[in-house]
This record gives C-alpha cells, sequence and structure tokens, in this order.
C-alpha cells in the first residue's frame, strides 16, 4: 500500500477567506474618500503629511522587529495603517519633524513595547496624537485654512481657527455662541473648514465607514452608541441653553467625532470583543467627548474620550461577559 | 412549528453539490481484501474480542462484545478469516487495538442478531452507535433516566460537503421515519420531530408526505453551521436549552442522528448489526462518491473507487471539514462515525498564515455556545486553566466556528480541545484527593 506523509492539523480544515492583512487593507480602502477629500483641501501638504507618517510608521515597524529580534510584521499592513491615522489626526501643515516624533511614539511607544500588534492598550495613533499635542501645542494647533486644489496644489498658508476652536474662543470672550462666526453644515459636511486633515468632511468619514459596515469589518454598536450619545447629551444642553454650545447635528459632524466613531474607537485592539460591552464603551467615549468639548478647556475631546474609554476596556469584556450557552448563573 | 434558531454559527461555502445527487453505490467486497475495526470505534470503553485469530466468521458474526455498558459490539464486516489482532490504524489514537479480517467469500447475506430482551438488548447487540460522527452508544440514548416528551430526529447535515444523510433520507426514508416511530413508541415518547437544513429541499418535500401518516412534525431549518449541533438543534425546534454539563434528556429530549434511525429500523425489523454505512468521499478525487461501505475498509479503496486522487493530495479528513480529523494515512479505516472522507490538495487550502490576535471579535460572534474564545485562548497559551474553566470552556462543543472566522488563523478550538482534557483530569484529581 502507498504510504504518503499527510498533513495533520487540528480541526476545522476550511477557513473564512477573510485573513487579517486583507482586513486592515480594507479598513485603508474605507479611507480612500478622506484621503481623497483632504488632498482636495490641503494638496500638497496632506500629500507630504499622508506619505510621511506611512513611511515613518512602516520603518519604525521594520527597525524595531529588526533590532528585537521579531519576525517582520510589516506584511499585516497595521503599521501602515496607523500611519494614515495619525496623519488624519494632525493639521495639514505640521512641521515634519512632529510627524516623526509621532510616528515613534504610535508605532514604538505605545504598540512595540507592550508586544505588538493586539498587545496594546491604547490607540496608537491617539496616543501620538495626544502626546504631540502636549508636547508642541503651538505646532500642533497651527490650523491652514483650506484651499482646493483647483487653485494650486502648492499653496501659501494661511493660519484659521477651527469652528470648534472658535467656538470655544466665543464662549470665553463673550460667554455665548456667537452665530455669525459657526461654520455652515455644507461645510462642515464637506470639509470645507479647518481642522485635522482627516477629521473634517463628515461625509466622507461616514462613506468609509458604511463601507466598513458593509463589509463587515466593523458593526454599528460603537459608532452609533458613541454619535447616539453625544447627540444626545450635547443636544439635552443645546436644548436648555442654545446660547451654551452648538445644536447636536453640528456637534457630531465637527471636530474628529465621526473619525473617531468610525474609525479610532472602533480599532479592534482597544475596543471590547462582547457587543453589550462595545455599547457600553460607545456610550462612554460619547459622553466624555461632549463634557469635554463642552466643560473642558479643549475646544476637542473625542480623542482624549476615546484613549480613557480604551483603559476600561479589560473591565468592559471581563464584567459584561454574556452567559454561556445553558450556564446557570450562580 | 415555529423555528426558534440560536446565537451564532456561521455561514461556511457548503460544497455539497458534487456528491449530493449521486445515488449511494455499493462498494463490492473482493475476496482477499483487508477489514481492520478498532476496538475502540465508539466513546466509552473499547470492546472487548471474543474471536480468535485464524477463526472463520460470518458477516454480521459478533467478533468484539461490549466492553461494557457505555460501549459498543463490533461485528465481522465480511465472511472471512481472522488474520491478526493486533494493531491497526486509527485517526485519533495513531495505532490502537484491532482485528484484521481478510475476505474468503463474497456474498450480501449476514448472520442476523438474535431478537431476545429488550428495544434496547437488541439495538445493543447490533453494535449500533451515533451515526453521525460522536458514535455515542445508542442503546445508552435509549435508556433515559428521566421522562423525555420529544424524540429529534436530526437530519441538518450542517456539516460542508457531506451528504450521506441526506442520501440516506432520499433514498430509505421510510427506514428513517419508521426507525424514529419505533423510538418513539418502545419508549413511549409524545411528540417525533424531523429536522432537516433547508438546504435539501428535495428531502423535506419528501418527507412531508409522510408527515401526518407517521405522526410527525417536520422542521425546515434555517442553514446554518451547527445546526445540526445536538444542543443547537434543541433550541432551534423547541426553544429549550440544555443546561450547561448536561444531557439533553435534561429538558425531556432525546435526539437521533437520521442515519442511527434508520440503523435502528435496520437492526429491529431486518436483524442487521451494524457493519456497513454511507460514507461521502469527495474533494480533491476523481469522480466523488456516495458510498455503502463495510466497516474496516481502508479509506484508500475508497478513494480507488471514486476514481483515485485528483492531483496531489495533502490533506485527507476522515468526517467533515469543521470537525473531522486529519488521518496520517490511507490505511485508516472506516468506523462506524465515520461520514465522509475529504481530499484537499495544496491548492484547496486555505490561507493558513498566523498573525496576533487582533481582538476583532468575530469568534465571540460565531461561538454558538456564547463563549468568549479571544479571551480563553490567551489563558490557553499561558496554561491557566482555572481561568479557563471559570470561562466555561467545558461547555465548548468544539464545532471550530471560531477558527474558522479568525483572520489570525489563531488555533482557538485545537487549544480548547487540549486544555479541556487537561481539565477534566484536574477535576478528576480534585475529586479523588476529597473522597
Amino acid at each position: 500500500m502507498p504510504d504518503r506523509k499527510f498533513l495533520v492539523t487540528f480541526s476545522p480544515h476550511d477557513r473564512h477567506p477573510e485573513t487579517t492583512n486583507k482586513v486592515m487593507m480594507t479598513v485603508i480602502i474605507a479611507m480612500l474618500p478622506i484621503i481623497a477629500n483632504s488632498i482636495w483641501y490641503y494638496g500638497y501638504y496632506a500629500v507630504k503629511g499622508y506619505v510621511l507618517t506611512a513611511l515613518f510608521c512602516v520603518g519604525f515597524e521594520y527597525l524595531f522587529d529588526k533590532i528585537s529580534g521579531r519576525p517582520i510584521a510589516i506584511k499585516d499592513n497595521s503599521a501602515l495603517l496607523t500611519g494614515l491615522l495619525l496623519a488624519m489626526n494632525m493639521p495639514a501643515a505640521a512641521p515634519w519633524w512632529t510627524m516623526l516624533v509621532g510616528s515613534f511614539v504610535a508605532i514604538v511607544v505605545s504598540k512595540q513595547v507592550y508586544g505588538g500588534l493586539g498587545q496594546n492598550p491604547f490607540n496608537p495613533a491617539l496616543v501620538a496624537r495626544v502626546f504631540l499635542l502636549i508636547a508642541w501645542p503651538v505646532e500642533m494647533t497651527s490650523w491652514v485654512r483650506p484651499s482646493p486644489v483647483i487653485h494650486g496644489f502648492l499653496f501659501d498658508t494661511v493660519s484659521s481657527a477651527t469652528p470648534l476652536g472658535t467656538l470655544k474662543s466665543d464662549l470665553i470672550a463673550h460667554g455665548h455662541v456667537v452665530t455669525a462666526n459657526l461654520a455652515t453644515y455644507t461645510d462642515q459636511l464637506i470639509g470645507n473648514v479647518s481642522g485635522c486633515m482627516g477629521g473634517d468632511g463628515a461625509i466622507f468619514v461616514l462613506i468609509g465607514g458604511l463601507f466598513m459596515m458593509n463589509r463587515k469589518i466593523i458593526s454599528w454598536h460603537i459608532p452609533v452608541s458613541f454619535l447616539g450619545t453625544l447627540f444626545v447629551f450635547t443636544g439635552i444642553i443645546w436644548l436648555i441653553n442654545p446660547q451654551r454650545t452648538i445644536d447636536p447635528f453640528l456637534h457630531i459632524i465637527s471636530g474628529g467625532a465621526m473619525l473617531a466613531a468610525f474609525f479610532m474607537a472602533t480599532d479592534y485592539v482597544t475596543s471590547p470583543v462582547i457587543k453589550r460591552a462595545q455599547i457600553v464603551f460607545g456610550i462612554g467615549c460619547g459622553l466624555i467627548a461632549g463634557v469635554i468639548r463642552i466643560y473642558g478647556s479643549y475646544p476637542e475631546g473625542t480623542g482624549f474620550a476615546v484613549l480613557i474609554m480604551n483603559a476600561f476596556v479589560p473591565l468592559l469584556d471581563k464584567y459584561m461577559r454574556p452567559l454561556s450557552f445553558g450556564e446557570v448563573k450562580k | 412549528m415555529p423555528f426558534f434558531g440560536f446565537k451564532g454559527g456561521i455561514h461556511p461555502d457548503y460544497n455539497k453539490s458534487s456528491t449530493s445527487g449521486k445515488p449511494t453505490e455499493t462498494l463490492p467486497v473482493r475476496v482477499g481484501d483487508k477489514f481492520y475495526l478498532p476496538l475502540s470505534q465508539h466513546i466509552g470503553a473499547p470492546a472487548k474480542p471474543v474471536a480468535a485469530k485464524n477463526q472463520q466468521v460470518k458477516t454480521g458474526e459478533l467478533v468484539a462484545e461490549a466492553g461494557g455498558f457505555i460501549s459498543a459490539a463490533i461485528h465481522s464486516p465480511v465472511n472471512g478469516k481472522i488474520v491478526s489482532i493486533s494493531h491497526v490504524v486509527h485517526p485519533m489514537a495513531g495505532r490502537m487495538e484491532g482485528i484484521v479480517i481478510e475476505a474468503d467469500e463474497t456474498n450480501d447475506n449476514y448472520e442476523p442478531v438474535s431478537d431476545e430482551g429488550s428495544f434496547q438488548q437488541i439495538i445493543q447487540r447490533a453494535g449500533i452507535t451515533g451515526m453521525g460522527g460522536a458514535t455515542f452508544p445508542t442503546h445508552v440514548k435509549l435508556s433515559p433516566p428521566k421522562e423525555v416528551d420529544t424524540l429529534l430526529i436530526n437530519g441538518a447535515e450542517c456539516e460542508p460537503y457531506l451528504t450521506c444523510d441526506h442520501r440516506i433520507m432520499l433514498e430509505e426514508p421510510l427506514k428513517v421515519i419508521k426507525g424514529a416511530v419505533l423510538i418513539k413508541e418502545k419508549l413511549n415518547i409524545k411528540n417525533l420531530i424531523i429536522g432537516i437544513e433547508k438546504n435539501k429541499p428535495d428531502a423535506i418535500q419528501l418527507f412531508k408526505r409522510y408527515g401526518r401518516e407517521y405522526g410527525f412534525e417536520l422542521v425546515p431549518l434555517y442553514v446554518k453551521y451547527p445546526q445540526g449541533g445536538e444542543k443547537q438543534l434543541i433550541k432551534s425546534c423547541l426553544n429549550r436549552v440544555v443546561p450547561e454539563g448536561k444531557l439533553p434528556v435534561e429538558v425531556g429530549v432525546i435526539v437521533h442522528n437520521v442515519g442511527t434511525a434508520a440503523a435502528v429500523y435496520e437492526a429491529f425489523y431486518e436483524r442487521k448489526p451494524l457493519f456497513e454505512r454511507i460514507v461521502t468521499v469527495t474533494g480533491a478525487v476523481v469522480t466523488p462518491k456516495n458510498l455503502r461501505v463495510r466497516m474496516g475498509t481502508p479509506i484508500l479503496s475508497l478513494i480507488e473507487a471514486c476514481g483515485g486522487f485528483l492531483g496531489v493530495p495533502k490533506k485527507i479528513v476522515m468526517g467533515g471539514p469543521m470537525m473531522g480529523m486529519a488521518v496520517t494515512s490511507v490505511e485508516t479505516p472506516v468506523m462506524k462515525g465515520t461520514s465522509g472522507i475529504v481530499v484537499y490538495r495544496e491548492e484547496d487550502m486555505p490561507d493558513l498564515t498566523k498573525y496576533p490576535c487582533i481582538r476583532c471579535g468575530r469568534c465571540v460572534d460565531a461561538c454558538p455556545m456564547l463563549l468568549v474564545p479571544s479571551i480563553m485562548d490567551r489563558f490557553v497559551k499561558r496554561e491557566m486553566y482555572e481561568e479557563l474553566e471559570q470561562h466555561h470552556v467545558l461547555n465548548c462543543i468544539e464545532c471550530g466556528c471560531c477558527s474558522y472566522v479568525c483572520p489570525s488563523r489563531r488555533t482557538l478550538v485545537g487549544g480548547f480541545k487540549t486544555s479541556k482534557r487537561h481539565i477534566m483530569q484536574i477535576i478528576k484529581e480534585r475529586g479523588a484527593k476529597n473522597a
């Protein structure tokens, strides 16, 4: 009887075609409308930002793997994804060295030292953003007025405050909202306002988010509970006193709310794996973001909100574990 | 009958079309063929040989008796001579004690089992075990310690590739139905339900015709793996939840596979012991087929009957792709629980590149037992068995949904299988210490 050696592995012997590198690539594809939109408004600066952060992040991933003797993990596309997300969280005209430092913080300090992909408790791109914001507040808040690419790929930058920044300073200066200074819904939706490269242009973030839902990369739980809570919380404050803040619809399309809800808070590694815990996680994010926006000294709080909720993920997963099938509650 | 469904589960590629339309062919016995009968083909104690080397045996003659109550008898699949009682290839244990019989005459007659004693004793004497793959001795299930109000016949066949149950339902529907009615009457069970997955519309159509005449309810089941898992099927059809660590009897149900029902029919009405079964041979073989084969036939004979391998075989799975065992050798014999042989070539294999767990939660959503595989996997790696026990790893039915959906290709279910064995050992030791 001819006897060959056959491969023996644990069952199952068939697998779903989705693999981790493909998942990461799908998220990157979902970000293309946002990237395209930021290139439309920031031309050369956007291209420079995305290319530099992507190169730096992938480069640090490669270097760290090489030095620490680990297998080179850049093929899983996660470092590229982190790089692009970091660029989206930075002003268009941020100097190149902030991108270098940011990439180092994102890849090495907040991911690799914890053990690499899947081990980090906090969202790497957000840790980097917050680090840069605290370390170099001037560079990180030097916003550029958007200039459609038809008016020139490389343009002279004009500094301009973000809509949420204007709102905050109006409240401090006048004690109430100055309606004339608010950005229009249309400008917010299409991203014709100054701010982080990827945060504005809510409609493009939404397209990317819906694409990811359609491809079953993310579920509705985190984005809906996040944005829903932010809407309801700011809505209540606005209903009580419309002079105190902008209307809730403007809130969820301003700043980084959309980007955080669809792309940052839904990061697999730093969000709960249990669906009902994801809802609590999203509610926490929305609430903290709203509180910081209205009562904090920073104009925008979604980044902090996501990072704070990241810290609760192990607890949420532990205490919200569903009863297993037929489990009798003790 | 309403359909309740269960949480979790997956939708793999079913790949059933290459054999589902093919009538069962009988694999002929040739003089000189050798049949390998491992003494442990079932859950429970191994059988004890009652025949000696060089003894002449007839088809259906008892060659090994049950080694206890939870055990099953083994019968000779052919007329022939016992050439050895030593080691044979076994998919799980590598090699184990078994009986080898060489055929010296070919005919279709068999020695009938005696009809003395109770219904359960006849079934036990015929050596019947669950035909779906778990191979639990059937007479044990037919001796429920509690009152049973519903007999559920499992025609889900949710494993991809396999079509042997489908063919039995199409070719011998009355054996299945009469076997089920027999169990129902002998055990005084009130309700009889037959569940068939909706991807077998011809079988559903056929069984519908007999529903009123034989007094059963037909439940077309939503197509989802593992719909045919015992606990999932009970939840889907009756909305009853079997408590953790308990058997279906706890909620007044017993579940039998359609193949088992047909075997019970044959044992009782035709006095036929279990010495052959239907096996789906599919994947990378020239002509995939459903074959009626004698127990103990080496799988190479089945593959040759299907025209041989297509291309270079890389992996051979006994059972279905979700829960089946990869075998090391083509000498591995067909056993009572062998529902299929699936051959994979290199190019049929999925991409198995491993990545670290990214906590995507797909396994959590897929687990039909509502466990948290991604979190449990961390405990497996650190051998934290107490933590695993607290996460109810013993409730795992080893269906493989978690590993199937994992984009990082973690060995989730594999780790749980090994951990379960360790934990059972720890519990045993704990019991011994306390005693």
